[in-house]
């Protein structure tokens, strides 16, 4: 299996280092929901919901955001230019190191 | 007062089967939803989405699973309370729990099937300290009589289609004085409504402030002044009558949390057994429960309505011995 770390800072400052997978075609929310972090993923992954909103904080380039996400994230609060939503970053070997900040909730 | 023997919280894919499989056992339900529509998330968040692991469906589309669920409920006359969050709950003298609705609508039963899913849906409410103060004093999440602004500012957020209609809708001589704030220049609503909008504004009947967001509201006793933050531009202030703040739905636990049920991660906790909650004569299946293993699955909600209902009509006829009947056998007779 194909493994790379991936740090979440939660709402509170802390840090978790997390192994990630990179074959099981899981993306950031996922990621986090199975670390039982508290991110919603009401929708389940389909960029409808934004309660997975977070912040890239390391300087990896993720793919542009699709209509979709930038479209959903009109629907969130404290939106930034770094705001993505956690299930439309698939993990990948280049994602090695990310680091992604939750967003506050409501 | 409603009657019924099964009373469902919750009309999305699971409370609608629960139907079907408490109508083979001769029991009726009736179904409490806060949304105007059947369906639950199906039909509010992803009707047009295609779902792949209901069994002996290959694919098939969120909208059109809820309306296959609702032809095969059909044949046992459901009952709907939609548009109503379902708010307190009692138990009267013969032991039947008594279920009010945030509008007054009141239902008994002696069974209740919590189906909610991730709770009621309400709009998403901006992170504004002192919101609350001003909620039906200037700020209303959702426009129910547009009469009411009539002559009045309004200010109007968001980029979706609701944001969009609204604001064509009170420029067209209903508001005095129409703003539309936007946290970016693109907006998601329909084409032509975006034209409108952009249209609107260039003839000067819509204010349009894009890039740019309601961050404060102030105001003595009624809302008087919103705080608006342009991305590069600081602040600056907006004299208005109303807002309003059109972000969407979320789900929310909502009433149900404070029913003494025991709750654990947001859902409720449930045995296996029979899906039974701590408090007996209520259940709960689907996504809002939580067990060892528990899996938010459409078809997993499904099997616990199945189990679920055999445990209740031995709760309503403790004498009456249950046979399982195939639909095959017997076929389905309906109410």
């Amino acid at each position: 299996m194909s493994m790379i770390k991936v740090t979440v800072v939660d709402r509170e400052g802390e840090s978790h280092e997390l192994d990630a997978p990179t074959d099981m075609g899981m993306n950031m929310m996922e990621l986090c929901k199975s670390a039982e972090l508290p991110v919603e993923g009401t929708c389940g992954g389909m960029a409808m919901c934004a309660s997975c909103h977070m912040y890239l904080r390391s300087d990896h380039s993720l793919p542009e955001k699709s209509d979709d996400e930038e479209d959903m994230l009109d629907e969130a609060f404290h939106v930034t230019d770094e705001s993505r939503l956690g299930c439309q970053i698939h993990l990948a070997d280049d994602l090695d190191g990310l680091v992604v900040e939750l967003a506050p909730v409501g | 007062m409603i009657q019924t023997d099964i009373l469902i919280i919750g009309a999305g894919p699971c409370g609608l089967f629960t139907v079907f499989e408490a109508g083979l056992l001769k029991l009726r339900c009736h179904l409490i939803d806060a949304l105007p529509q059947p369906g639950g998330q199906c039909a509010e968040i992803y009707p047009k989405k295609p779902i792949y692991d209901i069994p002996a469906y290959p694919s098939i589309l969120a909208g059109e699973l809820v309306d296959q669920l609702m032809e095969q409920a059909e044949p046992f006359k459901p009952g709907f309370t939609l548009g109503e969050r379902a708010e307190t709950i009692v138990k009267d003298d013969e032991d039947q729990f008594i279920v009010t609705t945030n509008r007054g609508t009141v239902h008994r039963a002696p069974i209740i099937a919590i189906a909610g899913g991730l709770g009621c849906f309400e709009p998403r409410k901006p992170p504004i300290a002192n919101l609350a103060d001003f909620e039906d004093k200037g700020v209303e999440y959702i426009i129910k009589d547009p009469e009411f602004y009539r002559g009045k500012r309004v200010v109007v957020s968001g980029g979706g289609d609701s944001a969009l209609d609204w604001t064509i809708f009170l420029a067209d001589g209903v508001a005095s004085e129409v703003t539309l704030v936007h946290r970016r220049d693109g907006f998601r609503g329909h084409l032509d409504s975006v034209q409108k909008v952009m249209d609107l504004a260039e003839q000067g009947k819509v204010r349009l402030l894009t890039n740019a967001e309601v961050v404060g509201t102030e105001g003595d006793g009624k809302l008087e002044t919103l705080t608006v933050k342009h991305k590069t531009e600081g602040e600056m202030s907006l004299e208005t009558d109303h807002w309003v703040p059109l972000f969407g739905l979320s789900p929310k636990l909502g009433p149900i949390a404070d029913w003494n049920l025991n709750i654990s991660k947001n859902a409720i906790e449930v045995d296996t057994f029979d899906y039974s909650t701590n408090v007996p004569g209520i259940y709960a299946i689907g996504d809002i429960n939580t067990y060892p293993g528990k899996l938010k699955l459409i078809l997993c909600g499904f099997h616990e309505a199945t189990l679920m209902v055999q445990s209740a009509f031995k709760r309503i006829y403790p004498d009456k011995n249950l046979v399982l009947k195939y639909t095959t056998v017997n076929g389905v007779a309906g109410f």
